[in-house]
């Protein structure tokens, strides 16, 4: 599957582009990240428990982060395997766009995945990667811009776990 | 008043009492002291290098007794394929080695990589996620149409490319060009043919066994032919001497073709029980079936109808794309071929016709026979094209049917594509179709849905089928590497009851009810004086089991024949004590009399002076009563039959609702009706299946997308209308001694095709004109297909 977005992040580029290559944050931001080693020079390595649909499973893989232009553009990507679950893998090619108020990231995700998960789930993995992406990126919003700005920028986010207050907005309004 | 007792009566499945009950003795049933449990650590990627297998954490673990790779079956052969197919070019089909585990290469989701054994299942299963397997992906090969492009990715990297043969059947091309050139009309129907799985209640199971005493090894399994495991396993496989193997497939729960083959976890669970010392144990899980059980059909298939200016049928042309999967499953290449391309003719006496087929591997699970195997193929295509034509040509597809029909005078009528059918009706079995059907009052019910806002349609099929498999002559020259004869030893006990030992297995057909019936019908005698014997081959004699709708056919006919051999024995005993000429005695009821006397002995007497041969001629006879006879049929048999569906679309979902179904099929003579009609029954439901609901799916990257019950739709009892179904339009076999012809695969064949065309008359009559839909005809695809 395929999907993209865009998210402007009230900080400079130069900011988001170091955030984004700190472990620290992306173990607070990949949603269900255990653990999280190495450098963005030499690979991450990362434990990430994630259940999809009926499968539970703990993902243990490598993260790399390549054709970096500093600070502008770069890709993640990585690929973990759940033992009896399958695999999941994906890249994400990020760009990082000076506007006024910050920096426009945007990102186009590519997601596969095998085994049992697509076995069990593929009906619902297009839903659940695009969810992970919504996290990931909302909860590094947050990590850059702090909290409090956050709540008020989300409502513009493309994000899947706000869609349900837009819905419940929608419906009252 | 109907029979209580022989052939023709319907009496209840004597096997049902301990099914129902849960009293039945399945494979998963036997546990044997000592026994550890076997978990396949399988490919969660379509194709790719092995680079390595580390189970060095894991063979320390908890409970692992053993863990074993390729490199512990180096020793032992790959699964053998029992059918060779010639191309067209006269070379053999191209046979790649089926590895028992994966050997330097994965080429589907779902082959097996290691064998883990331990205590549980449980610590087995904790034992394979330690095993770290380095794998480099490669491209998936899952699209037939490239499959054959230059520069596709190779599944066996030892051939050229992923065909495994081009294979042409009947007419010649001069044949076929001069028909269509001179063809009034032409129909053209491009088609896909869904594949399926088979999905028996009871996946598979395997327990090896082996005993050091005798160096005997046994294996437990849900096979539909114990003697044909036992002869592949050990002669091709293992090297196991077959007195030294025994197999036995015990209380089966349905195999619809996909317990024919001989599977790797069979072989591995035999050897691996010699290897640990210890009974081995594996059963299936759902989930593992989906990728590890032969799928059936998955053709791709362009067909041409030629017709002259009076709308006979002059010419059909077929070229097909038949997927192989991964490796060549043990009937694999002949399902596209000789169960296919042989039924091309359908019922109809289109003097030209020409199929041509290519097989194709793929990075998929291997495909084989499922119920019909080749013939609802066949069918599904004749049976749309000729609606097609008629709906071209504005005639009633009844009307052309009818008129093209090799009429009951020709027979017996030898088709362009080999076969010849022995004897039939068509006109008779679609007239009664037509008549139970009540295709007259259709257009009235038809007014009716309109009123409720829903379309209505009726679709029509007419198949025919091979099957009785097969006569051993013919299908060897076709490349088959067995004979397909039958098997049965009658004993008559001293007491005079009997066990019949046969050849062929039962899972569901319902041997243990029919069989007797057709003995005690022959001897005079209560059905429940006879027992049936199947499923070991420590106990049955050599024979090949039960597809192909071949068991009363085949396996019946070998029964009648050792029945005949112990009749003729017991008179020879009877005119000894009745002190009469052998050519006197006659046989009635259980009573052997002398003729125009009243001098009479029951049958008891008889079996017991056999065994107790105190007054016994031993000079002319040898005691003891008990025959065996083996039966090789001349022919296949002929099933024909008219399908008549009705349905009902909604307009505004495009959901199809069947509501009636009808089947008037001609099986010749019936042993056990109910039976017979459980058996359309259940081929019905599973064609439906076909055409509304079931569909295996693969993505791009050869990841299988339908591999539970949530996204693989089985039918439901409300997917399923009551069916009126009737055989008594009969022309019995004209080779097989009981007249019979095969029924178990004929409601599969003739159904999916009845469906389709009364879901496109629907549309038809609601204003769209769409030529043709895809199965499964989901409401998805159905209302894509009314909307543009």
């Amino acid at each position: 599957m395929q999907m993209s977005g865009t998210r402007t992040i009230a900080a400079d580029q130069a900011t988001v582009w170091a955030a984004i290559l700190d472990p620290e944050v992306l173990k607070a931001c990949i949603p269900g990240c255990q653990e999280i080693s190495g450098s963005a020079d030499e690979g991450f390595e990362a434990t990430v428990v994630q259940k999809v649909g009926p499968v539970k499973a703990t993902f243990k893989g490598a993260v790399e982060v390549s054709d970096r232009v500093e600070p502008e553009s770069l890709t993640i990507s990585g690929e973990g395997k759940g033992g009896a679950a399958g695999f999941a893998k994906g890249g994400a090619n990020v760009t990082m766009t000076a506007v006024e108020g910050g920096t426009e990231l945007s990102y186009e995700v590519e997601a596969k995945v095998g085994g049992k998960l697509a076995q069990l789930g593929s009906r619902i993995i297009d839903g659940f990667a695009k969810k992970m992406a919504d996290q990931f990126f909302e909860k590094f919003q947050i990590t850059v811009e702090g909290p409090e700005e956050a709540e008020q920028t989300g409502e513009d986010s493309t994000d899947g776990g706000e869609e349900k207050k837009g819905w419940f907005g929608r419906l009252r309004g | 008043m109907p029979k209580d007792n022989g052939i023709g009566a319907a009496p209840k499945r004597r096997e049902d009492l301990r099914f129902l009950t849960g009293k039945g003795r399945y494979t998963d049933d036997i546990n044997i002291a000592g026994q550890a449990h076997a978990y396949f650590l399988r490919s969660d990627v379509a194709h790719g290098t092995i680079n390595s297998i580390d189970t060095a954490a894991a063979a320390g673990m908890d409970g692992v007794v053993s863990i074993l790779t390729a490199a512990d079956f180096e020793a032992a052969g790959g699964i053998p394929c029992g059918w060779c197919v010639t191309d067209r070019h006269g070379q053999p089909m191209k046979e790649p080695k089926h590895p028992i585990l994966a050997e330097g290469k994965v080429r589907h989701v779902g082959d097996p990589i290691a064998m883990i054994i331990a205590d549980t299942l449980e610590q087995a299963r904790d034992a394979a996620e330690a095993i770290n397997v380095d794998i480099t992906e490669l491209p998936a090969v899952v699209d037939m149409s490239t499959a054959l492009d230059a520069g596709a990715t190779k599944v066996h990297d030892e051939f050229d490319d992923n065909l495994c043969y081009d294979w042409t059947f009947g007419s010649d091309d001069a044949a076929v060009e001069e028909a269509f050139s001179k063809a009034a009309h032409i129909t053209t129907l491009e088609l896909v043919n869904n594949r399926l799985v088979a999905n028996p209640m009871e996946p598979r199971v395997a327990v090896g066994d082996y005993t050091s005493h005798n160096d005997e090894s046994t294996l437990y399994t849900t096979s539909q032919n114990p003697h044909v495991i036992r002869l592949l396993m050990g002669a091709f496989v293992l090297g196991i001497p077959e007195h030294k193997l025994r197999v036995v497939a015990p209380d089966v729960g349905g195999g619809f073709g996909a317990k024919i083959y001989h599977y790797a976890e069979e072989a591995a669970c035999t050897l691996a029980a010699k290897l640990c010392g210890r009974p081995v144990k594996w059963t299936s899980s759902r989930s593992e079936a989906f990728m590890s059980d032969a799928h059936g059909r998955d053709h791709i298939t362009k067909m041409e109808l030629a017709l002259d200016a009076d709308n006979n049928f002059i010419g059909i042309r077929t070229d097909t794309l038949a997927n192989m999967g991964a490796y060549l499953s043990t009937f694999a290449p002949s399902i596209p071929t000789y169960l296919h391309g042989t039924l091309m003719a359908g019922n109809y006496k289109t003097p030209v016709v020409q199929v041509n087929v290519k097989s194709i591997f793929t990075t998929t699970v291997p495909v084989d026979a499922y119920r019909g195997a080749g013939r609802p193929e066949a069918t599904f295509q004749l049976e749309r094209i000729v609606d097609m034509a008629a709906r071209e040509l504005g005639v009633s597809p009844i009307d052309l049917r009818n008129q093209n029909f090799i009429s009951k005078d020709m027979f017996p009528y030898a088709t362009p594509v080999a076969v010849e059918y022995d004897t039939g009706d068509y006109h008779a079995t679609l007239a009664k179709g037509a008549d139970l059907a009540d295709v007259a009052g259709f257009d009235a019910r038809a007014a009716a849905s309109a009123a409720n806002g829903k379309l209505r349609g009726l679709g029509v099929a007419h198949f025919i089928e091979a099957c009785g498999i097969a006569p051993s002559a013919l299908v060897g020259q076709l490349g088959a590497r067995a004979g397909l004869y039958e098997s049965a030893t009658v004993r008559v006990n001293a007491t005079g009851g009997l066990v019949v030992m046969t050849g062929s297995h039962s899972h569901g057909q319902g041997h243990e009810t029919t069989f007797p019936q057709v003995v005690a019908e022959m001897i005079g005698i209560d059905e429940s004086m006879v027992e049936i014997v199947h499923g070991d081959t420590a106990n049955t004699p050599m024979g090949m089991g039960t597809y192909g709708s071949r068991s009363l056919a085949v396996g019946g006919s070998a029964i009648v024949r050792a029945t005949e051999k112990i009749i003729n024995k017991a008179k020879k005993i009877a005119a000894h004590l009745m002190e009469a000429a052998e050519g006197d005695i006659e046989l009635k009821d259980g009573t052997f009399s002398v003729a125009g006397t009243d001098k009479s002995i029951a049958w008891g007497d008889v079996a017991l002076t056999a065994y107790v041969p105190h007054n016994y001629p031993l000079e002319d006879l040898e005691p003891g009563l008990e025959e065996t006879a083996f039966y090789d049929p001349a022919n296949f048999t002929y099933p024909a039959g008219a399908y008549i569906c009705e349905v009902e679309v909604d307009p505004d979902t495009g959901k199809v609702d069947v509501l009636n179904f009808t089947a008037a099929d001609d099986f010749g003579n019936v042993v056990n009706p109910m039976i017979v009609a459980g058996q359309v029954h259940g081929g019905i439901v599973q064609g439906i299946g076909q055409a509304l609901l079931e569909n295996c799916s693969y993505d791009e990257n050869g990841q299988l997308l339908s591999a539970s019950f949530m996204d693989y739709t089985m039918p439901r009892a409300d997917d399923i209308p009551f069916m009126t179904v009737d055989h008594s339009c009969v022309t019995p076999c004209t080779h097989n001694p009981l007249g019979v012809k095969g029924c178990g695969e004929a409601g599969a064949i003739g159904s999916p095709p009845a469906v389709v065309n009364a879901v496109l008359d629907a549309l038809h009559r609601g204003g769209h004109n769409v030529p043709h839909i895809d199965m499964p005809l989901t409401p998805s695809r159905v209302w894509s297909a009314m909307n543009g």
